[in-house]
């Protein structure tokens, strides 16, 4: 997934991507939080019927009611992490997917962890996917890191959409993406390409 | 043949049933919150039971190529609990949801002044979030706890288009229509109504307004009966465009009333399995 960096790309994917009722929406919506923050609760779940899920340009991977969930968090301050977690917590599937996108474009110090940690213990791939964007993948510890790579190659998610591998990858991962790699072979099954491209760099 | 099963409670369903249940041409359904047999002791176990509704059962749902929607509330049984009775706080932040197509399963299982209450409070909260209601009527003294659920849906105010009475049979069918509700039918293998019985009532009442489900659940119940009754009505001589009415476009008109029923596109061919558990047991990502 080629994600939007900052919130200033993502105001501009939404924005050439997005219909008029949509952009009225989001304007409309950050209005009323900035006058009471308790409307988020029943903002956020109705972005999609409002705004369109139609793919937003230039980010791969995400839609309009992303962009307009993540826009609207990202034009507030989070002083109180529980009121995220909440939000996260009464989500249906889109909504929590949208809170872990969301974390890469709002100020809240190591406070999205626990709901990066929550999001991997599913085995839901839009949820794992949205939860390894730079928040988290910069903030799990190494052996969590790895089970979350192991994961993705587990479930089928390119490690496109990973963040970190750069930087984060080590010998140990390859050494368990190798255990992986052996073991589908004897199964007489297929792995994926993109874990080879790991294997190479710790020979 | 095409077919949506308004009334069905696919989580006390296995995967068997689904695979089944499309293979017959069953692409779309609605499942009510309702009792799970076993009593609820806190207001946690519905919330997780809620988040079931709207996170696993559609992922299991879209695997098999089955678009899932549902109704909440908290059940008329229920209501009378007064451990479960705090659900209703909580509520308001499930009926903004999408897939929620209306409130239900709401109503009258005894008849107490607890279920007269909190009838009225789901009503009213029905209305407030412009949702249409499904309405269980009990299954003891059927009659009248109909025509007593008639008159709470007319004191509330409700348009009577926007309100499904369930569970009808030979006997209380007349007076719903009459009201201008809708009429739905549960086709089970013993109790409530049967194929047979259910053409005789399309003959009588017409295909308009009326609803047929197999309200399929962890009794014994068969989550094919829509299809068998299909096909039943194409034995007695209606044709396919009066069987669609029935078992397709009604209730499209009457959850579509919500706004949020979405049936256009195809159901995610699935991203392998969801929340910790996988539909295949084994390993995902295949």
């Amino acid at each position: 997934m080629t994600a939007p960096i900052s919130v200033h790309d993502l105001e501009a994917a939404f924005s050439v991507g997005a219909p008029d009722r949509a952009r009225e929406w989001l304007a409309c919506a950050r209005r009323q939080v900035a006058r009471d923050r308790g409307e988020l609760q029943m903002l956020f779940p109705v972005a999609a019927r409002a705004c369109g899920r139609a793919p937003l340009p230039l980010s791969d991977g995400w839609s309009t009611d992303d962009a307009a969930r993540v826009l609207v968090l990202a034009a507030m301050a989070w002083p109180d992490l529980d009121e995220l977690r909440g939000l996260y917590d009464h989500g249906d599937a889109d909504e929590k997917r949208a809170v872990l996108l969301a974390l890469d474009f709002i100020e809240i110090g190591d406070g999205g962890l626990a709901i990066v940690e929550d999001a991997l213990r599913t085995n839901d791939t839009r949820l794992i996917t949205a939860s390894l964007g730079r928040h988290g993948a910069s903030r799990l510890t190494p052996a969590a890191y790895r089970q979350a790579v192991l994961k993705c190659v587990f479930c089928g998610i390119p490690l496109a959409a990973v963040s970190g591998l750069d930087d984060r990858a080590d010998a140990e991962l390859a050494q368990m993406l190798e255990d992986f790699v052996r073991e589908r072979s004897v199964a007489g099954r297929a792995v994926p390409d993109d874990v080879r491209s790991i294997l190479a760099r710790f020979p | 043949m095409r077919i949506f099963d308004p009334h069905i409670h696919m989580t006390s369903r296995t995967t068997d049933d689904y695979q089944a249940m499309a293979a017959a041409g069953i692409r779309a359904l609605v499942e009510p919150a309702f009792w799970l047999g076993q009593p609820r002791t806190s207001v946690g176990s519905f919330v997780d039971y809620f988040d079931g509704l709207l996170g696993w059962e559609p992922f299991r749902a879209a695997g098999f190529g089955v678009r899932h929607h549902c109704a909440l509330a908290l059940n008329p049984k229920e209501a009378n609990d007064p451990r479960c009775r705090e659900v209703l706080d909580v509520l308001d932040r499930y009926l903004a949801k999408d897939r929620v197509v209306a409130v239900g399963e709401v109503g009258y299982d005894s008849m107490t002044p607890q279920e007269d209450e909190v009838f009225a409070i789901q009503l009213d909260k029905a209305r407030r979030h412009d949702l249409p209601v499904l309405v269980h009527t009990p299954h003891r003294d059927k009659r009248a706890g109909t025509l007593r659920s008639l008159d709470v849906v007319r004191e509330s105010g409700l348009p009577p288009e926007r309100v499904l009475l369930d569970h009808l049979n030979e006997l209380t069918v007349a007076p719903v229509l009459e009201a201008g509700c809708w009429a739905g039918f549960s086709i089970y293998p013993d109790t409530k109504m049967d194929e047979r019985r259910m053409v005789a009532v399309l003959r009588e009442h017409g295909t308009e307004r009326i609803l047929v489900n197999s309200a399929a659940d962890w009794g014994r119940s068969d989550p094919l009966k829509t299809v068998r009754t299909a096909e039943a009505m194409l034995a007695a001589g209606f044709d396919d465009k009066d069987v669609d009415r029935v078992l397709w476009r009604n209730p499209v008109e009457f959850y579509g009333q919500s706004g949020r029923l979405v049936l256009d596109e195809e159901p995610d061919p699935v991203a392998e399995s969801f929340l910790g558990s996988s539909v295949r047991r084994g390993e995902v990502g295949e």
